[in-house]
């Protein structure tokens, strides 16, 4: 069923990894994004795994979700794979020459390469949906960009429709479900038949659920105002953003790990 | 005991779209709501009574005549916020006034507009989930909770912001009966150990017949309006509104065209069947 | 009777395999027969809707069998498309389902999928709409035109429309007021008697169900806990109160009779009441 996607979900905990500050978690995670792009080779991305796998066990979060989350993205990994496996054309003797198939030993090692590369970034971005509850994560968003204000940019705004989506996600989902079921009930098919006429059976379903979609942003707009809803100004926050001993300590580990990655590309490892 | 919400010569149009004429709505209501009193408005789809309680927190505001809010005119746009802090909304449908996607967040969602601080704001939440009864699901995702909870925690969100009244419009229209009845015994009890005003808008006989007063309306006009005994023993108008009695009052209506002679005033089954074994004893 | 639906030793699991893993329904087992008018009760997460979803092939039953007319509906693909027609099943807030641009194209979606002729087509849309009480003039306009009620009649039309010899509604009363209420149910019932359809209603409303069934059955827990007349399930009302169902208030009003010790069978209905009431007062009289 639809409803079951896994969709930016949120694991509550009480781990280092979950108590620290969100805007700790989004700064870490740009450098350990950066740190992956600098890597060149085995023994860095060695150290970027066991950097990850370290940082997963210690959030217990269950890899068996992380690994779960990947299956929607194994056709890209493939897709990646194929495209370096066969297009990177390497120095001697190629590995495989079979039609018009040619593999050289660069290929191989640069598709496997690639292939961890993604596998790190995502189950990276995972561990921090996973441990960040969404609204923390607007939050923590909200106040890294707070000095764009000053070119106009409206951050509140901004933070406060991403947290309405996120709020309204799984509400909508389960009213395509609803949808879906209706109009089945009364004989719609949206398996068979050309593209054409699959387009043409998503009308049944997209109406209903964009009229439905306008009604509640509407009723949300009142209940909000109701609510003394004046936009970001003046506006207070339940939960401070904090930095505490331990985001120090998380920054620290970030700078270590992105300077050693760094040595490493110098001697090529 | 003074009065909250006071409705003068409240007359509304809807404005029409293009050239067609406005639909006229109300032409000349008066109501007042006593302090710390509980309300219930009844009446059919269409009669007018989700336009009034928006008129009371100045969503909508008259094309005629006045509404007091806490002696405020909720015309007067320098007291919006006042009077939306006075009196607080809770609407049919709870998912659609929920707004963050954590039970506790959402509380915080309306003190947070009202600027107040980190450790009032948490005082506030925490008190308000314990009032409706939802502590427990203080760290929930609204989407999984039923539906008489999400009522609740949308309630627990208004009196996070500690009005003097909260206005209810159809809040249980959307429930089954225990999360009926969850709503009603939490609104109940705000009101009566929180003096909390409560206007209650229902087209739901059992929940009217549990307010202090009850208020009918027809065609944007005041029917009929007094303690549920006297309004609910008015069986013939209620049917020529469209409306039911409570089946205690009647069946008692029934059995009096039998030629039996029963009070219409027993809206709980206990009277109703004390009264009709006294008749069937005599 | 020949039964129409028969079902047997139903069991259906959610999410089968995933923490999630849920029993929505176990050993469920009863016959309809044509005709019937049947109420369905139970509260939220009893089963209700995913029994409604079963009978119409909507969701495949993870063990035991769904019998239409005497045929597996799973038995065969041109079976279980079959069942979708002659088993019409309206959901909660049928109105949120409407997208076509005029009411006539809404109701006649349902038979266009069937692949009806066009004159059978057109016959069909006007005779359900008739039956929930639409005017001419209200098939040609847009169904985002009309109020909470009409749409909720056009919904259920277009469900009357594939005439089916089951009509099922979940709710179908949900949210309107008590005229509103009555209206529905009343095109309901005349859909029965004039198609000797069966009906199964699910409600929340024990006064509708007791005035108008003749069968209720009784989920909870996701059993099948009560299947007989009102009288016989109504007669169980200190179970019914346990299980967090509302009861009649006029059952309600006879239990405290009982209690103060006045010698009467329970009751559902108001004009049942009476009946019983006068009698009594008649014989105490003659004394």
């Amino acid at each position: 069923m639809l409803k079951d996607i896994t969709l930016g979900q949120y694991f509550p905990g009480n781990s280092v990894v979950h108590r620290l500050d969100p805007r700790t978690k989004l700064i870490l995670l740009v450098v350990y994004i950066v740190a992956l792009f600098l890597a060149v080779n085995w023994v860095s991305y060695a150290v970027m795994a066991a950097f990850l796998i370290i940082a997963i066990k210690v959030s217990t979060i269950p890899p068996k979700s992380i690994v779960r989350g990947m299956k929607p993205l194994v056709m890209i990994l493939i897709f990646t794979a194929v495209l370096n496996l066969f297009f990177t054309a390497g120095e001697g003797e190629p590995l495989v020459d079979f039609w018009i198939f040619t593999v050289y030993a660069d290929g191989l090692k640069r598709a496997v390469l690639m292939v961890i590369r993604i596998l790190l970034l995502i189950s990276g971005t995972f561990l921090l949906t996973y441990t960040t509850s969404p609204i923390s994560l607007t939050d923590g968003l909200e106040s890294l960009m707070n000095p764009l204000k000053a070119i106009k940019v409206p951050v509140h705004e901004l933070s406060m429709m991403m947290c309405i989506a996120l709020r309204f996600i799984p509400t909508l989902i389960e009213e395509t479900d609803k949808i879906m079921a209706a109009q089945k009930a009364r004989g719609a098919d949206f398996e068979s038949g050309n593209l054409m006429d699959k387009a043409r059976a998503l009308v049944p379903i997209l109406v209903p659920l964009f009229i439905s979609a306008f009604r509640r942003a509407d009723e949300l707009a009142t209940a909000m105002e109701c609510r003394c809803y004046q936009g970001g100004e003046g506006r207070t926050k339940m939960k401070l953003l904090r930095y505490n001993l331990w985001d120090f300590e998380a920054f620290g580990i970030g700078a270590v790990l992105l300077g050693l990655i760094i040595v490493l590309r110098t001697f090529g490892l | 005991m003074g009065e909250i919400i006071n409705v003068e010569h409240l007359a509304y149009t809807y404005p029409g779209v293009d050239d067609t004429p406005g639909v006229a709505v109300f032409k000349d209501l008066n109501l007042r709501v006593d302090a710390g009193s509980f309300v219930a408005v009844l009446g059919g789809n269409g009669c007018g009574k989700s336009t009034l309680a928006k008129h009371f927190n100045s969503i909508l505001l008259p094309c005629g005549g006045k509404v007091w809010v806490s002696g405020m005119d909720t015309s007067d746009e320098n007291k919006l916020i006042a009077i939306r802090r006075s009196v607080g909304m809770v609407f049919q449908n709870p998912d659609n006034q929920i707004v963050a996607n954590v039970v506790e967040e959402d509380v915080a969602f309306g003190p947070e507009n009202l600027g107040i601080s980190s450790a009032e704001i948490r005082r506030r939440v925490d008190h308000a989930l314990k009032q409706v009864g939802m502590s427990k699901y203080a760290k929930h995702a609204p989407h999984l909770l039923s539906g008489g909870q999400k009522q609740r925690i949308a309630i627990a969100g208004i009196i996070a912001m500690e009005p003097k009244c909260i206005v209810l419009d159809e809040p249980t229209a959307m429930l089954d009966p225990r999360g009926r009845r969850e709503v009603m015994e939490t609104v109940t009890k705000l009101n009566r150990e929180k003096g909390i005003t409560i206007v209650l808008i229902t087209h739901h006989m059992d929940e009217a017949a549990q307010a202090q007063r009850v208020v009918v309306m027809h065609r944007g006009e005041i029917a009929a309006d007094g303690k549920p005994e006297e309004v609910f023993s008015q069986v013939e108008l209620l049917h020529r509104l469209g409306l039911a009695a409570p089946e205690s009052v009647e069946l008692c209506y029934e059995l009096n065209r039998e030629g039996f002679d029963l009070p219409l005033d027993r809206l709980n089954e206990k009277e109703c069947a004390k009264a009709l074994f006294e008749a069937i004893q005599k | 009777m020949e039964p129409i639906l028969q079902v047997q030793n139903l069991n259906y699991i959610y999410s089968a395999g995933t923490p999630f893993e849920h029993q929505a329904l176990q050993d469920v087992s009863f016959s309809v027969s044509r005709g019937e008018f049947i109420g369905i009760i139970g509260h939220t997460g009893s089963g209700k809707s995913t029994l409604m979803q079963q009978l119409n092939g909507l969701l495949k039953p993870t063990s035991g069998t769904i019998l239409l007319d005497g045929k597996d509906i799973w038995s065969d693909k041109k079976l279980t498309r079959q069942a979708r027609f002659r088993v019409g099943l309206v959901f909660q807030y049928p109105e949120y389902q409407l997208f076509e641009e005029t009411v006539y194209k809404d109701i006649a979606f349902g038979p266009k999928n069937m692949g009806l002729s066009y004159e059978e087509i057109d016959r069909r849309v006007r005779d359900a709409a008739a039956t929930v009480g639409l005017t001419e003039q209200q098939l040609q306009v847009s169904p985002f035109d009309l109020s909470g009620g009409q749409k909720r009649r056009v919904a259920i039309a277009g469900v009357i429309a594939m005439e089916p010899e089951v009509l099922i509604l979940d709710e179908p009363t949900a949210g309107l007021d008590p005229r509103g209420r009555e209206e529905i149910l009343k095109n309901i019932e005349d859909y029965r008697r004039t198609h000797n359809a069966t009906v199964m209603m699910v409600s929340h409303s024990m006064d509708d169900v007791a005035r108008l069934t003749d069968r209720l059955l009784v989920l909870n827990g996701s059993r099948l806990v009560m299947d007989g007349s009102p009288a016989e399930v109504f007669a169980r009302s200190e179970e019914l109160i346990e299980m967090g169902l509302n009861i009649p208030q006029v059952t309600r009003v006879f239990l405290e009779l009982k209690a103060m010790g006045l010698d009467v069978e329970p009751v559902y209905t108001i004009d049942q009441a009476v009946a019983v009431l006068k009698t009594l007062r008649g014989g105490a009289a003659k004394c």
